[in-house]
């Protein structure tokens, strides 16, 4: 069990969401930097889906009432276990009664957290995720939460000591045009990548939403309503875009210009008010 | 058309509901590889498949969907009537007077016409188990409130526009409620959570 002292500003049990409900009108949710958490989880033996802690913002202090391996990946911030300072991307040991505390992250916005044998909340159609959309899953975490911890018997045997760090380019994200890109003036995309946009506070699981360049419809009157990805760049009438995050709508009547490249949606997931970024067409590397 | 939708989706425009739900139904029978959603709108499918190989699906759903635009003679092209779901509504909604009004019919008449058709679930969305039904009678097409509603009771009976909806669980709502019903159209402690699912067909019965 692992009761929280503080949450922080938000945060929530993830693990990589729910599949297969879309058509009923369920958000996807999960991890919004979904590679994170499956590297948290890689550290401590768990499968990659296995239930672990988002943290936004850090912030969080979590007391383990039996002894765990802990990882902590993401936004990296502060940490110390039982008074000592303690590492990003790698396993460690928290005895029983030891308190886990977390700072704020100089850069980044979401740190996970995974314990051997994944956080064993109740799952909710198949997933033990928040969807901060549809309220579906656990509450958030607040102060007094009590989480379980599931059963260490499946998981594989801790074998990492620590994952490399990359080092954090400039927040560049690559989407891959369309699906409604003819919806648009000549020129917006090449508009959206010119230069780089800030991130709007009103940024959450939901969306990246961003003030820069509008982008111009070619096209009046309303989209009908059509499924959309995570990664969508969805660009609403003001002409501002949001990037889609792991919450969005499954069904949505704006245009879609491109869609985030899914290895960059890590970038995207962690981003902070206020950061810029670029968007480009080049494909990958 | 099918139009990409970034590395792992497809959008396929169908143009029309009917091949939405055409296609949604042959691609769940069929069970392709690698599909992860399927998620029919009014004029589209979005089709989720990651690492799926796209060239080879796209040419499938090519195929798939040149089958749902001219179904063989005799295909239903919904499920069978048994399949109805019957919704009874008592009939008490806080709009059921304004509505009333607006169409220019008698109370009477408004729950004859919201009951006198079948309706068809088109898509859901705005919130888990929200189904959009299609088919209303012409006469309550109304626009939303201007104002919406901070929180609209769970089971609630409305209509906005030309589609008729059950609120699967509270939430805001701008939608004209008519009544409310018993029956639960959203619990996820069931399988499936919902009795709505794109195509099926609907009727309302006065409680």
């Amino acid at each position: 069990m692992i009761e929280v002292l503080a949450p922080g500003p938000y945060a929530t049990v993830q693990d990589l969401g729910r599949r297969g409900y879309a058509h009923l009108g369920v958000p996807g949710s999960g991890a919004a930097d979904a590679g994170s958490l499956r590297l948290a989880n890689r550290l401590v033996g768990n499968p990659e889906e296995a239930a672990g802690i988002e943290l936004t913002y850090g912030g969080a202090r979590l007391v383990f009432r039996s002894g765990a391996w802990v990882a902590v990946t993401g936004a990296p911030c502060p940490l110390t276990s039982r008074g000592a300072a303690s590492g990003m991307r790698v396993p460690f040991w928290v005895p029983a009664g030891g308190e886990v505390r977390f700072g704020a992250p100089p850069r980044g916005l979401r740190t996970y957290l995974a314990v051997r044998g994944g956080i064993a909340v109740e799952p909710v159609l198949g997933s033990r995720s928040t969807d901060s959309l549809s309220g579906l899953g656990p509450e958030p975490l607040r102060a007094g939460t009590v989480l379980p911890v599931g059963a260490v018997g499946a998981a594989e045997p801790i074998s990492v000591d620590l994952a490399p760090a990359r080092s954090p380019g400039p927040a560049v994200l690559r989407v891959l045009p369309g699906p409604r890109d003819d919806w648009f003036a000549p020129g917006a995309l090449a508009d959206l990548c010119a230069r780089p946009y800030e991130v709007s506070q009103d940024s959450n699981r939901v969306g990246v939403r961003l003030r820069g360049r509008e982008l111009a419809r070619a096209r009046e009157g309303e989209l009908p309503s059509e499924g959309m990805v995570t990664g969508a760049v969805q660009v609403p009438p003001s002409g501002q875009p949001i990037v889609f995050l792991a919450d969005h709508p499954p069904t949505g009547g704006y245009p879609v210009i491109g869609v985030v490249a899914t290895a960059d949606l890590s970038i995207a997931a962690q981003l902070c008010p206020g950061d810029e970024v670029r968007f480009t067409t080049r494909p990958a590397r | 058309m099918i139009r990409t939708a970034g590395e792992h989706a497809l959008l396929v425009e169908t143009g029309a509901l009917e091949v939405s739900h055409r296609l949604d139904a042959v691609l769940r029978a069929r069970g392709l590889e690698g599909v992860v959603e399927i998620v029919p709108g009014p004029e589209t499918v979005l089709v989720v498949a990651p690492g799926a190989d796209q060239p080879r699906l796209r040419a499938r759903l090519g195929e798939l969907l040149a089958e749902a635009r001219e179904p063989a003679p005799g295909t239903p092209s919904r499920p069978a009537p048994k399949d109805v779901v019957t919704i009874p509504v008592v009939y008490d909604g806080a709009d059921l007077d304004s509505v009333a009004a607006l169409a220019g019919l008698s109370v009477a008449e408004v729950i004859a016409r919201h009951t006198g058709r079948e309706l068809v679930v088109g898509w859901l969305g705005f919130a888990p188990g929200f189904a959009y039904l299609t088919g209303l009678d012409p006469a309550l097409h109304l626009p939303r409130l201007d104002t919406p509603r901070t929180s609209v009771p769970a089971g609630s009976v409305a209509v906005a526009g030309p589609y008729s909806a059950v609120y699967p669980s509270a939430s805001p709502g701008g939608w004209r409620l008519l009544g409310r019903t018993s029956v639960r159209v959203w619990d996820t402690g069931a399988d499936p959570p919902s009795p709505f699912r794109p195509g099926t067909r609907v009727r309302f019965e006065p409680a």
